[in-house]
């Protein structure tokens, strides 16, 4: 599997697009949703919720267990995907595409975010 | 997980396909076990509608032999082992003397005195000792075999034909529980009706040296009925829909087969004295006096999903204990297998919920299993 080179990545295995207009896309990566198996249900946060950097923010439920669901940076839920509410497989068939979770107007992140090659590496081993 | 044995992971004959495969694996009970190749929930769909392939070689496999065998087994086990024809096959279980289930097992009788016991490869070693211990007195010897056989399963509506493709065994005269020797893909087999999904299927003892040539064998032969491989995730999704329980969840040593609704497998009439006799006694009247919590199945009315050890609750009191759940492939809800009070178990109870991580979600009661195959 391939993470993509211009997104970058949390150690609680989710992956945030570049910033856009103050607005970037998280998910969580194809590691941590081949981890998890099959996703049955995904919580999401509401639009206009605050979330904060390494705090929990929603969850994932699969056949085995429920997964805690980090938000990567601090900001505010402007848009979450509906089609992945509908249909959580989209987090096991396209994690990186379709399969993405919300958009967040950052305010602050993290300085410990990882490149796709540093995020690569923490998970081969 | 704790084990006084050996540490070292132990593998299968079929574990160097596995990985070809590109299975995800999991440690079980000290075993290193295709969790699944791909999507659990599409391998799940497979049994049901075609056919699954499994490994289940870390079963525990013991064989009992001699003169009084049958005897032995009668008085290690609660069933009546000595009324199983040879050819035929039990579902039993071996409790301690205060009635507390060791394991749930299937007895084979491979012979007049000869039995083939398998046990949960979590409890293989404690059924071996109980067994051995057991067996003081008795003409008959208990042997382990838990590395003399490989263990395939074929699991579905379409194994039949796959099996008859493969096999001159007689499968149309081979019944539900039981099991005949002989030979698949020309290699020299048991060959069981038994299963663990809710589906006909068939189990297959063989020599480990076998198991790679009999796995492809059937790979082959399934091909166009759409059999796939299939890992424990989804065995286990599918004994739950099936209500089959689980050593572990749903059976323990703190309950006897009275408490877990299954005091039917315990056989007071057979002759002789059997460990645990007088605490089954007990265990029994105290049943019919005063009801124990009592199985039920419960089917969400929401999408999150109870897992085991989770609080069912009604009326804010707490009435029983999630023991197994899953996103249920099959009726596409989470389901769930639990003990509650008598006075909730009635299926169609209102007002019963699961705590889940703080919020009381609705549950209907359902009588199990969730799912029956259509015969």
């Amino acid at each position: 599997m391939s993470n993509p080179q211009q997104l970058r990545y949390s150690k609680e295995h989710e992956w945030l697009s570049v910033v856009e207009d103050g607005v970037s896309t998280v998910g969580i990566t194809e590691h941590a949703a081949n981890a998890l198996g099959d996703v049955v249900f995904v919580q999401l946060p509401e639009v206009g919720d605050a979330v904060t950097a390494g705090e929990s923010c929603g969850e994932l439920e699969s056949t085995k267990s429920v997964s805690e669901l980090y938000a990567p940076v601090t900001g505010e839920i402007t848009e979450v995907n509906q089609d992945v509410v509908d249909d959580p497989a989209l987090v096991n068939s396209a994690p990186f595409e379709g399969g993405w979770l919300f958009k967040v107007r950052v305010t602050d992140e993290p300085g410990d975010l990882l490149t796709a090659d540093e995020y690569t590496a923490y998970t081969a081993g | 997980m704790s084990s006084t044995e050996s540490t070292a992971v132990r593998r299968t004959a079929l574990d160097a396909l596995h990985r070809s495969l590109g299975a995800t694996m999991t440690d079980f009970a000290g075993w290193d076990m295709p969790l699944r190749y791909g999507s659990e929930r599409d391998e799940h769909h497979a049994v049901r509608t075609r056919a699954g392939l499994f490994d289940l070689s870390h079963m525990g496999e013991i064989t009992v032999s001699g003169p009084q065998a049958a005897e032995l087994l009668n008085f290690a086990l609660v069933g009546d082992l000595a009324a199983v024809g040879t050819g035929r096959a039990r579902y039993t279980m071996i409790c301690r003397a205060d009635g507390g289930i060791l394991d749930d097992l299937i007895v084979y009788r491979l012979a007049e005195s000869e039995y083939m016991v398998v046990a949960n490869a979590s409890n293989a070693q404690v059924v071996l000792d109980a067994l051995v211990e057991r067996s003081a007195g008795f003409d008959a010897e208990v042997r382990d075999d838990r590395d003399a056989y490989a263990l395939i399963a074929v699991q579905g509506p379409q194994s039949p034909g796959i099996l008859k493709s493969l096999t001159d065994a007689d499968l149309d005269g081979l019944k539900y529980y039981a099991g005949l020797p002989g030979a698949v893909a020309g290699v020299p087999a048991l060959i069981a009706r038994t299963g663990y999904t809710g589906e006909d299927g068939f189990e297959l003892f063989v020599k480990p040296e076998h198991a790679v040539e009999l796995w492809q064998a059937l790979t082959e032969a399934g091909e166009g009925v759409g059999l796939v491989p299939c890992g424990l995730s989804c065995r286990d999704t599918l004994r739950l829909e099936a209500g089959m329980p689980l050593y572990g969840h749903e059976l323990s040593t703190s309950l006897t087969p009275f408490d877990a609704g299954l005091g039917r497998v315990v056989k007071f009439q057979k002759e002789g004295d059997f460990v645990g006799r007088e605490a089954l006694a007990a265990a029994a009247a105290r049943a019919e006096e005063k009801p124990p919590r009592v199985l039920v199945g419960l089917v969400a009315e929401g999408r999150r999903v109870p897992r085991a050890g989770y609080k069912v609750v009604a009326g804010g009191e707490v009435i029983g204990e999630v023991t197994s759940g899953a996103p249920s492939p099959t009726l596409g809800k989470p389901i769930a297998m639990a003990y509650v009070d008598a006075a909730h178990a009635a299926p169609g109870t209102q007002g019963v919920g699961v705590d889940i991580r703080g919020a009381h979600e609705p549950y209907e009661v359902v009588a199990l299993p969730f799912y029956r195959r259509e015969k």
